[in-house]
């Protein structure tokens, strides 16, 4: 696979919440077709990093450029080309499944709504749910909805945080199966993760947060899930005594 | 997607969503019902004194069940987090502002509606007139346009429901007052002139809304 050019090159980046520190002058780079895991322990700063990265939150300093745009001044521009998919799902629970998806395709601007909406049912498996209003849908439909609702205006780069909250395990592996058609695809794709056996199979380079900064970058081609683990704990616990 | 058409795709969607759940409606609806009757029985009011009160019991139930109202239209986007999800689409998050103020505004209006005739029932009094059509329409917008804003910035707090009526009360005075001033001259066949003014306050009022919304709203979401 040839990486090619810098998709997101994010400098400095800092975020409190109050007094507390959660990015401490983070660096970030993402290639065009990757896919990227961060990963780190609860509260190591993953959701913020995945949010601000994502234009949902603002970091309080720092800069981000987007294939060699800066987001500032041109957020609109950049947020066509971005997708999220979260352990929230983003739906309104009394519109139907076809209706989230057209208001989404609506806000997007995408011509041809209907047969677009069609098409994304039927590649998250919904499509006999179409008309079921959203509230209704089990926690696995409503998650699959939300992926068809961040690849509705098929993004270049698409962030997961944590999307397999709630789930059961076969739907589990049907989203990791969805995905990572996903990333075949071409698609640059950027994860928070806990998992050392999905990120080893699914991903071209991991990231370690530890107390919002990233103390290593693993290339991880020929890597195997007990090597990342290895690698990942002694990281850490470097981390944590330094 | 143009400006506007974001700003009616996100009126649509409010209006889809309160066809389907009535939550916003009804609330409101009883609730302003409510106060009228508890109003009238409370005062006992004297046939020279209906004309009087009508304004000010009109314009009082209309606020606060217009809160309901905000309370319930923000509470749509906080379930599942979907104001996250339109903020991460290309679009001017000021927009989003307006559809939801035009949303809320029809759910006053429509509330007007049946409240006015029903309060001229019990006031024993006709309140029809295109005066009074126009002090509602503005009133109504004025309270959508502030009411929507601070329902934004109370939107992600936890006793939102509290917080809310105690920002906007205070902010909505001029408001109210302008409301009630003009719809009291209106009923007691006041000169066009002093209606006029105060159908200019409320112009004033709704216009500096516009404005704060336009400029603000981005920041008062953000970090949602």
């Amino acid at each position: 696979m040839n990486i090619t050019s810098t998709v997101i090159d994010a400098r400095g980046i800092c975020k409190a919440y109050g007094p507390r520190k959660v990015l401490r002058g983070l660096d970030f780079c993402a290639y065009d077709h990757e896919t990227v895991a961060i990963m780190g322990v609860n509260g190591a700063g993953k959701t913020t990093l995945l949010n601000i990265l994502a234009t949902l939150l603002a970091a309080d300093t720092g800069r981000c450029t987007y294939f060699g745009i800066p987001l500032k001044n041109h957020e609109i521009e950049i947020r066509r080309r971005l997708g999220l998919v979260s352990h929230q799902t983003f739906l309104y629970s009394e519109l139907t499944a076809e209706e989230n998806l057209l208001f989404y395709a609506g806000l997007y601007g995408l011509l041809g709504r209907e047969q677009l909406a069609a098409q994304t049912l039927e590649l998250v498996d919904l499509k006999k749910q179409r008309n079921q209003i959203v509230r209704t849908l089990s926690r696995g439909m409503q998650q699959r909805l939300s992926i068809g609702r961040a690849l509705l205006h098929d993004p270049q780069i698409l962030f997961l945080d944590e999307p397999y909250t709630g789930l059961d395990q076969a739907m589990t592996g049907r989203m990791r199966a969805l995905l990572k058609q996903l990333a075949e695809s071409g698609k640059t794709i950027i994860m928070s993760s806990h998992s050392f056996q999905e990120v080893s199979a699914f991903g071209t380079r991991a990231l370690f947060l530890h107390k919002g900064v990233i103390v290593d970058s693993v290339d991880l081609a020929g890597m195997d899930e007990d090597e990342l683990a290895q690698r990942y704990r002694t990281v850490v616990q470097m981390g944590a005594q330094g | 997607m143009t400006y506007f058409a974001t700003i009616m795709l996100v009126f649509r969607k409010d209006l889809l969503a309160e066809r389907r759940s009535r939550e916003i409606l009804s609330s409101m609806l009883v609730f302003a019902l409510l106060s009228v009757i508890i109003f009238i029985f409370s005062f006992e009011l004297l046939a020279d004194l209906q004309k009087a009160a009508f304004a000010g019991t009109l314009w009082v139930s209309l606020c606060f069940a217009g809160t309901l109202g905000l309370t319930r239209s923000f509470s749509l986007e906080r379930e599942n987090n979907a104001l996250a999800g339109m903020m991460l689409s290309p679009v001017d998050r000021s927009a989003i502002y307006f559809g939801k103020v035009l949303a809320n505004w029809v759910f006053m209006l429509v509330l007007s509606v049946i409240l006015v005739p029903v309060e001229g029932f019990f006031f024993n009094l006709n309140p029809f007139q295109w005066a009074t059509l126009g002090i509602i329409l503005l009133g109504t917008l004025g309270y959508a346009l502030c009411g929507t804003f601070l329902a934004g910035i109370t939107g992600r707090l936890r006793n939102r429901e509290l917080y809310l009526p105690i920002l906007l009360f205070p902010v909505i005075i001029p408001l109210l007052l302008a409301a009630i001033r003009a719809t009291s001259a209106a009923l007691n066949g006041g000169a066009a002139g002093e209606i006029g003014t105060w159908l200019l306050l409320m112009s004033g009022y709704d216009i500096l809304f516009v404005a704060v919304g336009l400029l603000l709203f981005e920041a008062v979401i953000a970090d949602a």
